[in-house]
């Protein structure tokens, strides 16, 4: 995975309606996918995840409203856009061609009075004219047979393909283009635990192939563990933690990341009482004060009903991230949430991780935090909030 | 094609039956025509030669057996002889029908036509604008057609023919009888048309509209519709994606009013005193004129079934799911 930033979704904000009964779905959301990575988003129902990418691609339909924050596009040519200032000509050139888009059920999501043909083609004319109608043919038998579906399947309409043929011609449609980016919003969850699996190692042959990021959304987090590069986890429209797959399964640094882990049972290792978490997510009309986590959270103490932790760095490698007081140098941080990291190259991860558990003196406080430039993962506008949690 | 055939059998049927059930109807009814048409020619006193002959002529009194007529009937039927009506004797009932029949195909059927395409498309539009200025036309057209017809139609008449004098108030034409095609007769007959088939379209094109609007606003929520969207389609296509899911109900609305469309807007034709089918099956009903009565109902029968036959081929070619074979 390089450095290289693809996609920047900045202090996103997402109201449902207007006024004192909006439903803020997605709060100050900040998610980086960096070019050719799976970047799988993890969240219930109703985190916000799937409005958070409608958001970004400007494909939300009323009566969500966009209320701030900034959504960069790098294409691998060309200057960055922003998708939110992007008038609609912009948008559509982009549409497809960098950022194209995998849904739940592909039967919804293919229009069931056209052939897969038409489907198939139609982004094609509509972002290369030149093309001749045997080249989009062409195309189009090729794309299906990526996806290990016969030709003479083109002249089919969806509801005479199954669940999993569907599911391959979306996918694809999403690559017709090569675009840099595949959205993918539940795309197996719809389908059986053996057709979900051919396509998800045909997803990752497909993406070692073509070399176009994934950002991967689903409420499975045992499914991401398989196929993502790194993960970030929602909470009633917060991003409340990020990290490497690996890291974030082992070693979770947010409350809510680990009961979400303790909710499912491991196949390997000892046995585990399953705990689960107490409680149910938040009305998004009246969130609690402070951390929107606390009510539900064992680890609580006073200052996280009272302020909202930013999502920052934790620990010494920039890809870490979680918004919590524990990790944030305010109380100490209870064992389960500073296990040590798995796998770490960096000598000073060790040390960290080794620190981290003995208590949050090690830690560089939140003020010394190394913070390079170079790195997307935090902005500039949260220093703030960070350092009056430190002084209160 | 097995669904074709299966289809066409069907309706076949239907259509035996209907011509079996006109059959009947006459002969369920006390009086008969011959004893109507003496009835009018009161004061002349019949010798038994006349009501013999005309006894002969409508088929009645006779010893025929039902079967035997029945038969006949479906002879009769077949060769497009609908009998001799009692009304205009000795005109036949085929000729009367004729003669209206381009009238109120060329009326109510042309009207019937815009009204859906124009409903379609605005219904279409204003689904695609929900929340825009446009919402405003829904309650508009609504009060159009919830307000009485006859009225609607008097007022027209009243305001843009009566007072105004921009449209003619009445008939399908100046002259009585159909002359030739010349360009004179044609814009003639549109001149007259232009006021009841506004009226027509102006009462009945909120069905379509409030039709069409409801089910494309739940069409665009749809998955593909945002695909489409996603895709970078033109604004066009993606209304277009939409609009071709949400259009399929319409059609069925549509095959049941193309089917109306034969019986004649009854009230457009008795308002205009425009000569179609409906002022004919009005005038039927009043002379007590059976013969025409059923050549009528017949008529207007299988002018139902084939627009009903019509829009399953369409609605199968419209939507492929409805092409798999049970």
């Amino acid at each position: 995975m390089s450095g290289d930033r693809l996609l920047e979704i900045r202090g996103l904000c997402v109201d449902y309606g207007h006024g004192p009964d909006a439903v803020h779905a997605v709060t100050d959301a900040d998610v980086v996918l960096h070019r050719g990575e799976v970047l799988g988003l993890a969240g219930e129902s109703g985190s916000g995840k799937s409005t958070l990418v409608m958001a970004a691609t400007r494909l939300l339909r009323p009566p969500g409203v966009i209320t701030g924050g900034a959504v960069r596009l790098y294409p691998a040519v060309g200057t960055e856009v922003d998708l939110l200032e992007a008038d609609y000509d912009v948008l559509r050139v982009l549409r497809w061609s960098q950022v194209s888009l995998v849904l739940q059920s592909a039967m919804n999501a293919l229009n069931p009075v056209m052939t897969i043909r038409v489907q198939l083609t139609d982004a094609l004319a509509a972002h290369q004219p030149h093309l001749s109608r045997q080249d989009r043919h062409a195309r189009a038998v090729e794309l299906l047979e990526m996806v290990g579906i016969n030709s003479d399947r083109l002249s089919s309409h969806p509801h005479e393909l199954s669940g999993g043929m569907r599911q391959r011609v979306m996918i694809a449609m999403a690559l017709a283009l090569q675009p840099q980016v595949v959205i993918m919003d539940e795309p197996t969850t719809a389908l059986d635990v053996v057709t979900q699996r051919e396509i998800l190692e045909e997803l990752k042959d497909l993406r070692d192939q073509l070399g176009f990021a994934i950002l991967f959304i689903t409420h499975d987090l045992s499914l991401l563990i398989e196929i993502a590069d790194a993960i970030a986890v929602m909470y009633a429209g917060r991003l409340v933690e990020r990290a490497p797959a690996s890291a974030l399964f082992r070693a979770p640094r947010h409350p809510y990341t680990l009961g979400l882990l303790s909710s499912f049972p491991p196949l390997h290792g000892p046995r585990t009482p399953m705990t689960g978490i107490p409680g149910s997510p938040p009305d998004l009309r009246a969130l609690p004060s402070g951390c929107v986590f606390h009510p539900r959270c064992r680890f609580a103490f006073d200052k996280c009903a009272v302020q909202a932790p930013p999502l920052a760095v934790v620990g010494a490698s920039n890809d870490r991230l979680a918004a919590c007081w524990l990790q944030l140098g305010d109380g100490p941080a209870p064992a389960e949430l500073a296990l040590r990291e798995p796998d770490l190259t960096e000598p000073t991860a060790s040390a960290n991780g080794t620190q981290t558990s003995s208590g949050p003196t090690g830690r560089p406080a939140p003020t010394e935090r190394p913070a390079p430039t170079g790195v997307p993962e935090r902005a500039a506008d949260h220093e703030e909030p960070v350092q009056q949690g430190s002084t209160a | 094609m097995r669904v074709i055939a299966r289809r066409l059998f069907f309706y076949a049927v239907t259509a035996a039956i209907a011509v079996t059930i006109d059959f009947f109807i006459p002969r369920l009814i006390p009086g008969n025509p011959v004893q109507a048409i003496l009835s009018k020619i009161q004061g002349q006193l019949p010798s038994k030669a006349t009501i013999h002959a005309l006894d002969l002529q409508f088929g009645v009194n006779t010893t025929a057996s039902l079967w035997s007529q029945y038969t006949h009937y479906w002879n009769n039927v077949l060769h497009g002889n609908l009998g001799v009506s009692t009304m205009s004797y000795p005109d036949s009932v085929g000729s009367l029908i004729r003669a209206a029949l381009p009238y109120t195909l060329g009326l109510v059927g042309v009207a019937t036509l815009i009204s859906f395409v124009l409903g379609t498309a605005i219904g279409a539009i204003v689904a695609w604008k929900r929340g825009s200025w446009l919402d405003n036309l829904l309650p508009v057209v609504t009060f159009f057609q919830a307000a009485p017809y006859f009225f609607l139609a008097f007022v027209a008449v009243n305001l843009f023919a009566i007072k105004l004098g921009w449209f003619p108030s009445e008939r399908a034409s100046n002259v009585a009888d159909f002359p030739a095609f010349t360009w004179t007769y044609i814009s003639d007959v549109l001149y007259h048309a232009i006021l009841p088939a506004l009226t027509i379209v102006i009462a009945s094109a909120a069905g379509w509209i409030v039709g069409m609007r409801n089910v494309m606003v739940t069409t665009m929520d749809e998955d593909y519709v945002l695909i489409a969207a996603a895709k970078g389609l033109s604004k066009r296509r993606v209304i277009w994606y939409a609009a071709r899911n949400a259009i399929l109900p319409s059609v069925s609305g549509f095959s049941l009013a193309i089917g109306f469309i034969v019986s004649g807007s009854l009230l457009t034709e008795i308002v205009f005193s425009y000569p179609g089918l409906g002022n004919l099956l009005l005038q039927a009903v009043s002379n007590n004129d059976y013969q025409l009565m059923q050549g009528l109902f017949l008529i207007i029968t299988f002018a139902v079934l084939a627009a009903n036959l019509i829009a399953d081929f369409v609605y199968v070619f419209l939507d492929p799911r409805t092409r798999q074979e049970a």
